[in-house]
């Protein structure tokens, strides 16, 4: 009887076969204003809940900063919205039209979002400017790289974004032999040659020195209007210096979200950083 | 130099130039002396010489081709030989063949092993290797398709490291078994032998010999320009950036899986060309060439010579094949032991190989 009712439901008229949909459109629709949509969003992990009902809605433009105690779900966030995590429930939109949960990881990335890792992963046995060439957003299909060459016009685009991260000078050097800092701008460089509508920064300033921590920060903030940055970070000194606006993850849902003064006061938020009683 | 000035253009390094130029010359100045010196002058290169360089060569295409894997992608591959071999077999297939009514049984249509076993008529899968174009067709298809297959299996299931070794170890193995029994129709325990000759060319005149050495050395060359081509491409520094950071590679918007898949494809063609010209200059396939002693052994030459270098992979199959030649001449049962200890000493002493050596070199020079 179910293979039956299976042939039946294969066979229904007024429906086209899942194979035949035309694949969605991969173009980015903001026209809303909204640039990511995650809503009711719950993974779970083994029984325990990484992300609960979490809500988040992004801006187009705007620089957020997402903070929360450890274990909060914000890098199981990140995950899911490039795509290594699949939640249980749960919608996310990327603009209007682009379902992200049907994407896979590659093409998330080539939609526009980009993602910088809390440990700077760059290569280390290629030079910097190899680096932003691999990262550059192009045909990146075998045989289109294979014959890839470098027009003027992307060479212009990197050493622009050369200067933006401030590597003129290191642009010969292997990434292996660049500072802790060097790396992390390599890698935030890495995400900007593939112009990203989004990009989601992890931990940027972990092991920086003040120094470090505010160029850093006023490399995002010029980053912020031309893409949408979301900036998940411990250090409350660095969230203050560039956050427009702040959300608190807790227990894998929001628990606040606002400038940083009415965040900091809100009750909520200081019984779970200061720790209350139950 | 800069790598500035040559993102995404060909060129050739240091080692490549040299490794190059004295192919170049070796396969000038060879067919000179075997042909026109006179055997009894001491420049005169027998042609037990000639096919042993010829064997040599086709040795250090296979390197080539694994190191390409191993060195730029990261792949360890424990299976290279099953390529080698399947190359080795379809150019067997058509050699035998060719030896027509001239076998010790004196059928036209069978192959000896055929009669002895009583089979009656050809198997469907040894039609077409009368006709060298087919043959030469299957030396690309068979290792082609089998490497296809097995990748877009392996690498879509993300399978790597040790684990994708172990399969491509296992790979071999189930071959090796497979082409030992006579039901197979790929003459068993035996393989093929008793070739009688190429082309028209009688496989034992020095002429034809001349002539695989050459083809030898350009099929190496070429192989070596191709994987060159493909390393100094964009394509190579994708293939580096998957052998150091597969998962960043993946989110920087590259798909892994296809370009593994396409460069193991590649080099498991080159091995099969390798094995197609190897069969005819030492006289025989069987399915020892399978063996997964063959693989590993394929990843000592290419240790020694020096990974990720292409010209040091030559450099090694060379020589680790002449020591061979050498030592299994003058102490027979030391080979083993010089070979394991060639190893070790590598792995310890010159972690990037004699490559690394001469690279060493020409850094503080």
């Amino acid at each position: 009887m179910k293979t039956l009712d299976n042939l039946r439901a294969a066979m229904r008229r007024d429906q086209v076969w899942d194979f035949m949909v035309p694949r969605q459109a991969l173009e980015l629709d903001m026209s809303h204003g909204t640039i990511l949509y995650l809503e009711d969003i719950s993974v779970t992990f083994d029984g325990f809940r990484a992300i609960n009902h979490l809500n988040l809605y992004i801006d187009a433009g705007e620089l957020r900063c997402i903070i929360g105690p450890n274990g909060a779900g914000k890098t199981t966030m990140m995950d899911i919205i490039t795509g290594k995590t699949r939640p249980d429930t749960g919608t996310a939109w990327f603009g209007q039209t682009i379902d992200l949960l049907r994407l896979s990881e590659p093409e998330i990335a080539s939609v526009g979002i980009g993602r910088k890792f809390q440990k700077p992963t760059v290569f280390e046995q290629h030079a910097v400017l190899e680096n932003l060439e691999l990262a550059m957003a192009a045909d990146k299909r075998v045989w289109p790289t294979l014959l890839a060459r470098l027009t003027p016009e992307q060479r212009e685009r990197i050493d622009e974004v050369l200067e933006t991260i401030g590597l003129q000078d290191q642009r010969d050097q292997r990434a292996g032999a660049l500072s802790h800092g060097q790396k992390q701008w390599l890698e935030i460089g890495m995400l900007l040659m593939q112009n990203p509508y989004l990009l989601l920064v992890d931990e940027p300033v972990a092991g920086m020195t003040h120094q470090e921590m505010d160029r850093t920060a006023e490399l995002l903030r010029s980053l912020a209007g031309k893409h949408s940055v979301v900036v998940v970070e411990h250090d409350m000194d660095f969230v203050r210096s560039i956050a427009d606006k702040v959300t608190v993850l807790h227990q894998g849902s929001v628990l606040a979200e606002g400038s940083m003064d009415e965040v900091r006061n809100d009750p909520r938020v200081i019984e779970v950083y200061l720790g209350g009683g139950p | 130099m800069p790598p500035v000035t040559r993102l995404g253009t060909f060129h050739l390094d240091r080692g490549g130039q040299i490794f190059l130029a004295l192919l170049a010359l070796t396969t000038l100045l060879v067919p000179v002396l075997n042909l026109a010196v006179p055997a009894d002058s001491s420049l005169h290169v027998s042609t037990f010489t000639v096919t042993l360089l010829g064997k040599y060569l086709t040795y250090a295409l296979l390197a080539v081709a694994v190191d390409l894997v191993w060195g730029y992608l990261g792949i360890l591959s424990l299976g290279h030989a099953a390529f080698f071999a399947l190359g080795g077999y379809a150019m067997g297939m058509y050699l035998m063949r060719q030896i027509g009514d001239r076998g010790v049984y004196g059928n036209p249509e069978l192959p000896d092993f055929m009669v002895f076993l009583n089979w009656s008529e050809l198997p469907w899968f040894w039609h077409g290797f009368d006709m060298f174009w087919f043959a030469a067709l299957m030396v690309v298809l068979a290792p082609g398709l089998l490497a296809f297959v097995f990748g877009w299996l392996a690498f879509r299931s993300r399978v790597t490291g040790v684990y994708l070794s172990i399969i491509t170890q296992a790979l071999t193995y189930a071959l090796m078994l497979a082409f030992f029994r006579n039901e197979m129709g790929f003459g068993g325990n035996n393989g093929l032998t008793d070739f009688k000759d190429l082309l028209g060319f009688d496989l034992q005149s020095d002429a034809t010999r001349i002539g695989l050495f050459v083809a030898s050395a350009l099929a190496l060359a070429g192989g070596y320009l191709a994987c060159r081509a493909i390393v100094t491409s964009k394509l190579g520094r994708v293939a580096v950036a998957i052998r150091d950071a597969e998962s960043r590679t993946r989110f920087i918007g590259y798909r892994v899986e296809h370009v593994k898949l396409w460069i193991f494809t590649f080099s498991a063609v080159l091995a099969g060309i390798a094995g197609a010209l190897y069969v005819p200059q030492v006289g025989i396939i069987n399915p020892g060439e399978f063996s997964p002693l063959n693989s590993i052994e394929i990843l000592i030459w290419v240790a020694i010579g020096g990974r990720a270098t292409l010209y040091g992979a030559v450099l090694g199959a060379i020589l680790v094949n002449y020591g061979k030649t050498y030592l299994t001449g003058v102490m027979p049962d030391a080979w083993l032991f010089v070979l394991g200890g060639l190893f070790v000493l590598v792995t310890l002493l010159l972690p990037q190989g004699l490559a690394g050596l001469f690279r060493r070199k020409e850094t503080t020079a």
